[in-house]
């Protein structure tokens, strides 16, 4: 047994560059539950980040008591990272599980049946679609939801009610790397693979924390470096986290200034002669833009914007510049903070200049944060249209419209879809009067609280949440809806690396809680929308019904789902789409013919001007003739437009630990990891510790232009000047409202988005930091991830090493089977695929 | 020559429009990505008058005469509003920069006629910056025509302003 709590990343399987990443089997059973005594085995796939790693549900007695990583799965060669281990079927088994419906009677929350509920929704629904029309609705949904979940939503939202306002808090994990893919290769689709990690000489991580968002993906890269050819490693992040301690080259730049890093690391490659010029002039557009855009940016011009030596970004460039095989891999730290779209843009270009994309080890991973975030960019339940379709392109529109037999007038076009902080806006303005929030908790995830809250609070919004419990957002719920979560419904969903699973129904969701699907299902029925002819709009009897409905919507798209089947999903590995006639066993990696998809009748974006979010549209962009090649994007490095002054004179930026997800609504419900990360703290660096006189576990309030927190301070190798805040710690397990001790990240956080993205931007902010009160003991931060004390701390050394202990423990195989291999992992239609 | 006097009415609208982003900016902080992008626009816009500053003096500006004077366009005194009166600030802003844009054109073509390279090299750093401003706009306006015309309030007092 192995406490994966205290060893997060699990025990060593090192191999060599080009090898096959061993099998390593993560086991973890309910206390007194032993593997005989498991009825039996149910397959599935973790929600508890964006890998997906494959897995196993252990059932007894009707109950999920236990889970286990699968072998042959191609994403995780059987391993499971603490939140899988100890949140997924212990976060849905909790008692406070919501069970009936809620509606809003007389200022209070009480329960009723299913009739009831649905009946006072459909009749507000009725009631503005007549008086105000489709705009008076909005949907926001998530990041967790199945494939079939998000495509019924779209259908329902697109062609049953018809309105624009459709979004996922995707638009606060994983829009900019839909964005930044549009932009640069025409269409959403990840160009590599995590097999990239077996195969490259140099790993670049841009904000992007993988040994705490992503543990699993991390584990394979820390089996690399353990192995006798490690590759080089390049981090990004004002962190010292677990990535940075293992780096070459760590540039821990200022908060906010990921733009003038990426410019200059462009800029060497080109003066430097780094580039692929037979690739860059057959596959590419736009060097010239480029090259004028970063030319201002030396090493020296970017070191005094990011504050890190010059020296330190040209090595970095050096080892982008002549590394045989390149694999970058980008998240929040790019995504959530100021200029995202252009400087995840810039990580594009790097590998376009270089000609690294399409080969093994060759690799771009413009990462999510959440598992089924990739099925909302395809199914476009948020700010996309189904199968990466073109909102600016009429054929498009026909194509939806003859797949869903409506009239092609229903289907929202005129502008993109409304993206997240547009639907809040015009619910604050009073123009979206009816808001349906399902499986995500905006009251603790959106940034400026104090502002959401009382925009939840509107008296005119009727608000419909569908969640697993009654959180935070809930609480401001006109109906509640309880729906079934992980483990007690069928469905699909797709991770970082285009991998589809299947996750079956293991056991009876709590009392009367229903599937997202059916609660959508049954909404449509009862809103009687229909098909031009006068039948239903949907007429699925369940989710595989939906599946094979999206597959013939996916058709001829970059998603093509045309060749998985329910039936090719059980029993063998994920499978990566494109799956068709072409591709029959999926493919692994994209783009290695150079071709990308930017012809005009296909692309699924004419792109935008990055500094402003303007369209480029469809003539301008015909007009440069992409004929398939990528275009290279750029923009000009501006300040955050909220920087530290007299009054705030620290950055402030956010994250996660990796003990928790999100708001904590699963993890918080798990012993184990809740011991771990128990309540909320802030990090800072020795130096403003010093100069503030704050110590280890000492009060601190926080406080910007929004709002204020108070939480114990954690000293640690942060850079100075800058002040982290994990964002998991809302108000659900206190009384649900901020009370006189704020915790939640986002009270302090600006409202603010990428102009192309539109996603919030989390990671810069101005505050102020002052001591409020001593320490009564350390800060409840984990000592195992980049919230360690710092050695440089004055003072005693009072942290106790987190660990999990008995709750906390694990079973490993290592080597438990051969390794998986592509395509044989794959399941072949008609016939049983390996366990 | 008279191009001294279209010089002269580029610099002042360039001025002009600058004050007017600025305006609106300020008037609709409500709305963070107007507010933040029409600052950076304002800057560009300040910019485009530096850079044309050497060139104004070298042909001499002329804001004196009567008849080209009446072309001037007038910037905005203030911003309306709620979600019409933020459509119609942008629309005015739209105008503003489409007499910039035309402005640059027709200056461009002189100093074609001229050959002065010097005139030309700040025509392509600005000219550019001045169409991406209007699409801007444009695209911004589209997005928020619907939800304004047909589904918002009619009566700004209606609004519910951000705290």
């Amino acid at each position: 047994m192995v406490d994966r709590i205290a060893d997060i990343w699990g025990t060593r399987t090192p191999y060599p560059k080009d090898g096959l990443w061993p099998v390593r089997v993560d086991q973890a059973l309910q206390e007194g539950v032993t593997e005989a005594d498991v009825d039996r085995w149910v397959q599935s796939a973790c929600v508890l980040c964006s890998n997906g790693c494959a897995c196993d549900i252990a059932v007894k007695d009707g109950a999920m008591v236990g889970i286990r990583g699968r072998a042959g799965d191609l994403v995780n060669h059987g391993r499971m990272g603490p939140k899988g281990l100890f949140a997924s079927w212990q976060g849905v088994s909790s008692g406070e599980r919501l069970q009936r419906p809620l509606i809003r009677e007389h200022g209070r929350l009480v329960e009723c049946d299913w009739d009831t509920a649905m009946d006072r929704i459909t009749e507000r629904s009725r009631q503005l679609l007549h008086d105000r029309g489709p705009l008076s609705h909005g949907f926001y949904t998530s990041g967790q939801l199945f494939l079939e979940e998000y495509y019924a939503l779209a259908v329902i939202g697109k062609a049953g009610i018809g309105t624009p306002h459709m979004d996922g808090n995707t638009r606060l994990c994983t829009a900019t790397a839909a964005a930044a893919l549009k932009e640069s290769f025409g269409a959403d689709g990840q160009p590599g693979d995590y097999t990239d990690i077996d195969s490259c000489d140099a790993i670049f991580l841009y904000g992007h924390n993988m040994a705490e968002t992503q543990t699993v993906l991390w584990s394979r890269v820390l089996d690399r470096i353990a192995g006798p050819d490690r590759p080089r490693l390049v981090c990004v992040d004002p962190r010292d986290t677990e990535v940075a301690r293992y780096a070459d080259v760590h540039l821990a730049v200022r908060p906010g200034t990921n733009l003038a890093l990426m410019n200059a690391l462009v800029r060497e490659i080109l003066a430097n002669g780094w580039l692929d010029e037979a690739y860059v002039r057959d596959h590419t557009l736009g060097l010239d833009e480029l090259r004028a855009t970063v030319e201002p940016w030396t090493a020296e011009a970017a070191a005094a914007i990011c504050d890190v030596p010059a020296a330190d970004i040209r090595e970095a460039a050096r080892i982008f510049g002549t590394s045989g095989r390149v694999l970058s891999t980008v998240l929040q730290g790019f995504y959530q903070s100021a200029q995202a779209t252009a400087s995840s843009c810039q990580v594009n270009n790097l590998h376009l200049l270089r000609g690294l994309l399409g080969r093994p080890g060759c690799g771009i991973l413009q990462m999510n944060g959440q598992p089924t975030a990739q099925n909302n960019r395809e199914c476009g339940a948020d700010g996309d249209l189904p199968g990466f379709r073109n909102w600016e392109n009429p054929e498009h529109i026909d194509e939806l419209a003859r797949l869903w037999n409506v009239d092609p007038l229903t289907i929202p076009h005129w502008s993109p879809p409304t993206h997240a902080m547009q639907i809040f806006r015009y619910a604050e303005q009073g123009s979206i009067e009816f808001l349906w929030i399902s499986a995500t908790n905006p009251a603790v995830s959106m940034p400026d609280l104090p502002r959401i809250r009382n925009i939840l609070a509107t008296p005119g919004l009727f608000l419909v949440v569908q969640d697993l419990y009654l959180t935070e957002t809930a609480l401001a719920a006109d109906v509640v809806l309880p729906a079934a979560g992980w483990g007690e419904k069928t469905g699909t969903f797709t991770n970082v690396n285009r991998t589809v699973h299947l996750s079956d129904k293991a056991v009876e969701p709590p009392g009367e809680a229903r599937s997202d699907l059916e609660i959508f299902l049954d909404y449509a029925r009862r809103m009687e929308f229909t098909t031009l002819e006068g039948g239903p709009l949907l007429s699925w009897a369940g989710p595989e019904d939906g599946f094979e409905a999206w597959k013939e919507c996916s058709r001829g798209r970059p998603c093509d789902y045309t060749g998985v089947s329910y039936e090719r999903l059980r029993g063998g590995s994920g499978i990566p789409w494109p799956c068709n006639d072409e591709n029959p066993d999926g493919r692994v990696r994209l783009y290695g013919d150079g071709v990308f998809p930017t012809d005009p009748e296909y692309c699924e974006s004419y792109g935008h001007d990055l500094l402003t979010g303007a369209t480029v549209g469809p003539e301008a962009f015909r007009a440069r003739a992409p004929s398939g090649r990528a275009i290279l994007k750029a923009a000009d490095y501006h300040p955050p437009h909220e920087e530290p002054d007299r009054e705030y004179p620290l950055r402030y930026t956010t994250g996660r630990t990796a003990y928790h997800f999100h708001t904590r609504t699963k993890t918080g419900r798990s012993r184990p990891l809740t011991r771990a990360a128990p309540s909320a703290w802030v990090e800072l660096s020795p130096h403003d510790a010093g100069r503030l006189g704050i110590g280890e576990g000492d009060l601190v309030r926080v406080t910007s232009r929004r709002g204020r927190i108070e939480v114990p301070a954690r000293i640690s190798d942060i850079r100075s000047g800058t002040i982290f805040a994990p964002f998991h710690y809302g108000y659900w397990d206190r009384d649900g409202s901020p009370g006189e001790q704020p915790t939640a990240a986002n009270e302090l956080t600006i409202t603010e988005w990428d102009p192309v993205s539109k996603q919030p931007v989390f990671k810069n902010a101005a505050v102020k930091v002052e001591k409020i009160g001593d320490a009564t003991g350390p800060a409840p931060a984990p000592s195992t991830t980049a919230s360690r004390p710092s050695a440089a701390a004055a003072g005693p050394r009072s942290v106790q090493p987190t660990a999990g202990g008995r709750q906390g423990q694990a079973t490993e195989w290592v080597g438990a089977a051969p390794p998986p291999r592509f395509p044989e992992a794959i399941g072949r239609s008609g016939q049983d695929g390996r366990p | 020559m008279s191009l001294n006097i279209y010089l002269g009415m580029l610099h002042q609208a360039e001025q002009t429009l600058a004050e007017s982003f600025r305006q609106v900016a300020e008037g609709h902080a409500a709305e963070p990505d107007v507010h933040h992008l029409c600052h950076a626009l304002a800057q560009q816009c300040d910019e485009h008058s530096r850079v044309l500053l050497p060139v104004v003096q070298r042909y001499g500006e002329d804001r004196s005469d009567g008849e080209p004077e009446r072309l001037h366009a007038e910037g905005l005194s203030t911003t309306r509003q709620g979600p019409v009166g933020l459509l119609r600030d942008l629309q005015d802003l739209y105008l503003l920069a489409s007499f910039v844009d035309v402005t640059w054109t027709m200056v461009k073509q002189a100093g074609s006629a001229l050959r002065d390279r010097g005139l030309l090299d700040v025509v392509t750093r600005c000219d550019g910056e001045t169409a991406t401003q209007l699409r801007w706009l444009q695209t911004r306006m589209k997005q928020a025509a619907p939800q304004a015309l047909v589904a918002a309030c009619a009566s700004p007092a209606a609004d519910r302003a951000a705290p």
